[in-house]
């Protein structure tokens, strides 16, 4: 793959003729149920230091194991971004003393990672290549503001991680800001990351550029600490104005690593190239080769589901769907999922309708998220019936909405709640004329305004007649009956 | 019963109703009270533990209760296994006053086996000696001849074996510290195959060579602790799959191929320990054995290769010892970098920062292809032509130290003179091959006899060929009954 031609960005527009060049690296907390090295619960917001033991805290003589299912969603990330999986990945130690890393050594994959290539399309429809993909495990925490002393937690120590290394092939905060959503959306489709920003399951750092069109890649600075895709914009447009700056006034760019200060949002020098760490990288004598086998490739590759960008196009264009109303389906994979099926139950954009605003509107009283549409309980074949009863005539649009409000409440079918309520929408001609009769009763200056051809003043007569039927008369029927009745008396 | 018995006569005394095991560890305890301020073997002892635990055997045989290969009899630890809520400082004052807050699994199977963990044993700091007096704690001395060493780094507990004290001892070896004091003490000891013992619970020195290793006064024993402690261990991923070899019982050596290697024979090996390995030689080819001559030229670079590996590791694995989470701390100048640079430099000695400054040196980028890179080259280099070798030969045999034991201080200060001192010891630890030391005859040196041992070499895995061969060995000679002349048992008598 040839590196794409940069779009013009909103820097280098204000600051022409530079132009920004980014390469990511996104770090992300595989989903699995206990640490990579240990048996310790992979848990946030237990109390500190209790997800511990002798491993993850490096007592003399702990030695690691390698938990395989930290490597199969590390393969299943890899395959749903189109990497190739390496047969054979090896672990190696990283050397540095810090108080949160309690081994003095993070144990990583440096030399031989579990995956090359991949990518990711943007919706340009431009592709963000891979470099690579390896496992590694997460630090403890460590805060120095609560007193005089630091504090350390190590629950997170030894939580499986996976690093997503991008080429340089992003041009602008946007589109890094985009790369991001699609790759967080992507791996929550997996399953490999709940991928929370807030709880750091999520974390990215930034390496930025930036030169005149041609150019070779000039001196790059990495950005670090940027918890939330907000910040991470903030933090590469100053970067990129600061850079710009600099050259602009004939002075080089260090390289160094600066982290972004979210009180003055603006980055500051963390260390400079001098004062890098020597990692002093070896292979880790006390883990063998991982090995992926076919097996295993097979079994997660069957894992990966259908994306969210093919799924939106899918409902775009099979389905008929607005990209709106796609991008709010697709916007949780249990969500899409359940949309999915009831949708081969029922009219597809009914069900669409259904699902986007009132489903979405009940978990928003609820104060859930999408993904947790399940906890409503309702069974996507009951919604679909409910969306049959509309489609049908049957039952009205506000009374299927107390319906539906009454299935998730009760558990009880909507034909049962229909029957129950005595919600069933009223067609018979005879009974809707008795309410029209009643209703046309002293109101001839309307009749004769909508004989006159101002057809919208008919709705002063159709109101009364729905409130008589209790809002079961069937709106179109109800019309056309005070229509016909008006001209019949007309006529005689 | 006399104190220089085998475990393996022991255990059939105590199942033979001849005594028990709580009187049998009494035993024990006294002759340690009594000896051991002579020989100064001992970190820890654990009596009123042991003593309630053989109490509990006792019990246990009594009701009915199947005895363990190693039922009753005392073990000694080496200060660098993990026994929980015991201490295991690795001869370190950086370690001093660290529990172990579990149990390694060697030594949970061995307790399993119904042994009776009797103390922990003083070695040189983090295993990193060849002579034991790079402990902060205490420095052993030879039964032999008290004013020199027991070899190292595995000093105590082969001290405590060679005196009497216990039948049995569980050392580490890395590049050779069980097999030289077991060769300098008179006693067999056996560094098994690479990933035959788990690790788990061992204090960590170089990982891709540390194993446990028994020390015991005969083959039969270390074969008799190796069955109990050795096989699989998921928690272990280095571990070799499956349970510790059977036995291999030889009535002769005859079909069996004894390759001798040149380097193991250099010029400037102690006439005396040359004199005693070619008798035992001789007496492997008077039961049978065809001897040939082997070139392994890449052992030349064995020694060179070991330390950069080895200090490579240790630099790393000794990256905890920080003071943050365990172990000794000093504050420093206050910030957290200042309390862990102070914390080292006053916790470690001498030998164990110049190890972590040239393991440091030789992973430094830059260097790292030229020292790490090229030593790991080498050291498969080495492997393969171990490989070779033993497609024409079943065992390689040679001596273990180039030395009987050495004086006390004659080389404490000059660093590679100790280090050639594991000059034969580190190839098989570098091709992760199993080998052991056992008494071959006594080196006359100035007035006093001093033990020297023979080395047996087996292919990767093949760990019952070189018990095999040593058993008989010691079914055909009385080297290994040897006893040493100890002050404290003349006074007994």
């Amino acid at each position: 793959m040839k590196p794409p031609v940069p779009p013009p960005t909103r820097s280098a527009e204000r600051a022409a003729p530079f132009e920004a060049v980014l390469g990511l690296e996104v770090h992300c907390q595989l989903a699995t149920r206990t640490k990579l090295f240990c048996a310790c619960p992979n848990e946030f917001g237990a109390p500190p230091n209790t997800n511990v033991c002798p491993v993850c805290t490096a007592q003399p003589g702990s030695l690691p194991v390698l938990n395989e299912a930290a490597l199969a969603l590390g393969v299943r990330a890899a395959l749903a971004l189109g990497a190739r999986v390496a047969p054979r990945s090896r672990f190696d130690r990283k050397n540095y003393f810090y108080c949160d890393l309690p081994k003095g050594f993070q144990t990583s994959q440096y030399a031989f990672p579990l995956s090359s290539g991949g990518g990711l399309a943007l919706a340009s429809g431009r592709t963000i290549r891979l470099r690579r993909i390896h496992l590694e495990e997460d630090a403890g925490k460590a805060t120095h503001d609560r007193g005089p002393r630091t504090l350390v937690d190590l629950n997170r120590a030894g939580v499986p991680l996976i690093e997503i290394v991008s080429e340089p092939d992003l041009f602008s905060s946007a589109e890094a800001v985009e790369y991001l959503e699609s790759l967080k959306e992507i791996l929550q489709y997996a399953g490999v990351s709940e991928c929370d920003m807030e709880k750091g399951s999520l974390r990215c750092d930034v390496n930025v550029s930036v030169r005149r069109p041609g150019e070779p890649l000039r001196t790059k600075v990495e950005l670090k600490n940027l918890n939330s895709f907000r910040n991470a914009a903030l933090a590469i447009e100053h970067e990129i104005e600061r850079q710009v700056g600099l050259y602009v006034q004939g002075g080089p760019v260090v390289q160094e690593t600066r982290l972004f200060d979210v009180a003055t949002e603006k980055t500051r020098s963390m260390r400079s190239k001098e004062d890098e760490h020597d990692y002093r990288y070896f292979p880790e004598p006390d883990l063998p080769v991982a090995i992926v086998g076919e097996e295993l490739l097979a079994r997660e590759g069957a894992r990966v589901p259908a994306l969210p960008a093919a799924r939106r196009a899918r409902y775009r264009a099979e389905f008929g769907l607005s990209e709106q109303d796609a991008r709010v389906l697709t916007s949780a994979r249990a969500l899409a999922d359940y949309f999915e099926r009831a949708a081969g139950l029922a009219d597809k954009k009914s069900v669409a309708n259904w699902v986007a605003n009132d489903l979405l509107s009940l978990l928003a009283e609820r104060r859930r998220p999408a993904q947790a549409i399940e906890e409503l309980g309702l069974d996507p074949a009951r919604l679909a019936e409910l969306v049959l009863l509309v489609c049908s005539g049957a039952l009205g649009t506000s009374a299927a909405r107390e319906v539906l409000r009454a299935m998730v409440d009760t558990g009880k079918s909507a034909a049962a709640l229909v029957g129950e309520k005595g919600l069933g929408q009223v067609s018979d001609v005879e009974t809707i004329e008795g309410w029209c009769r009643t209703a046309l009763k002293g109101k001839e200056s309307v009749v004769a305004q909508v004989l006159a051809g101002k057809e919208k003043a008919i709705g002063a007569l159709v109101g009364p007649v729905m409130k008589a039927s209790g809002g079961r008369a069937n709106p179109k029927v109800v019309q056309e009956t005070l229509l016909r009745l008006m001209k019949d008396e007309r006529g005689s | 019963m006399r104190p220089f018995e085998d475990a393996t006569a022991i255990r059939e005394r105590v199942l033979a109703g001849e005594t028990s095991v709580e009187s049998l560890i009494a035993r024990t305890l006294e002759r340690i009270a009594r000896i051991d301020p002579e020989v100064g073997a001992f970190r820890a002892v654990f009596a009123d533990r042991s003593l309630a635990r053989a109490a509990q055997l006792d019990r246990s045989l009594r009701n009915g209760a199947r005895p363990g290969p190693l039922f009753g009899l005392p073990l000694a630890l080496k200060s660098n296994m993990c026994l929980e809520g015991t201490p295991a400082d690795c001869g370190s004052r950086i370690l001093a006053g660290w529990h172990a807050p579990y149990t390694a699994t060697f030594v949970q199977r061995a307790i399993d086996a119904g042994a009776v963990p009797i103390g922990t044993t003083h070695m040189d700091e983090f295993a990193m000696g060849s002579s034991g007096e790079n402990s902060s704690f205490g420095v052993p001395r030879n039964p032999w001849d008290v004013a020199r060493t027991c070899g190292g780094s595995s000093s105590g507990a082969a001290a405590a074996v060679a005196s009497g004290m216990v039948p049995l001892a569980l050392g580490s070896d890395t590049g050779g510290s069980v097999r030289q004091p077991a060769a300098l003490c008179g006693i067999s000891g056996m560094k098994p195959s690479y990933g035959r013992v788990s690790r788990l619970g061992l204090v960590a020195f170089a990982s891709s060579l540390d194993q446990v290793s028994p020390l015991a006064r005969s083959a039969r024993d270390l074969e008799r602790v190796l069955g109990a402690i050795g096989g699989v261990d998921p928690r272990d991923a280095t571990s070799l799959p499956g349970p510790f070899p059977p036995p291999e019982s030889r009535r002769d050596l005859a079909g069996l191929v004894l390759g001798l290697p040149a380097p193991f024979f250099p010029e400037g090996l102690d006439p005396e320990v040359q004199a005693r390995v070619d008798e035992a030689v001789c007496l492997l080819e008077d039961l049978g054995a065809e001897v040939r001559p082997v070139a392994l030229p890449a052992l030349a670079h064995a020694l060179a290769t070991y330390y950069v590996i080895a200090t490579a590791e240790a630099s790393s694995n000794l990256a905890r010892y920080a003071g943050v989470g365990f172990g000794g701390r000093a504050e420093g100048d206050g910030t957290l970098a200042g309390m862990m640079s102070t914390t080292r430099s006053r916790g470690f000695g001498d030998e164990v920062k110049r190890r972590i400054l040239l393991g440091t040196y030789v992973l430094s980028s830059g260097y790292y292809d030229a020292w790490y890179g090229r030593a790991s080259r080498v050291r498969a280099a080495l492997a393969d032509e171990f490989a070779h070798a033993f497609s024409a030969v079943d065992l390689l045999a040679g001596p273990t130290s180039p030395t009987p034991a050495f004086r006390l201080g004659e080389r404490a200060h000059d660093p590679l003179a100790m280090y050639r001192s594991d000059i034969l010891t580190v190839p098989a630890s570098l091709a992760g091959l199993p080998a052991a030391s056992i008494p071959c005859g006594l080196a006359r040196v100035g007035g006093a006899a001093l033990p020297v041992g023979l080395q047996l070499l087996g292919p990767r895995g093949a760990d019952e060929r070189v018990l095999g061969v040593a058993r008989l060995f010691q079914e055909h000679t009385t080297h290994h009954l040897a006893e040493p002349p100890l002050a404290g048992d003349e006074a007994q008598a």
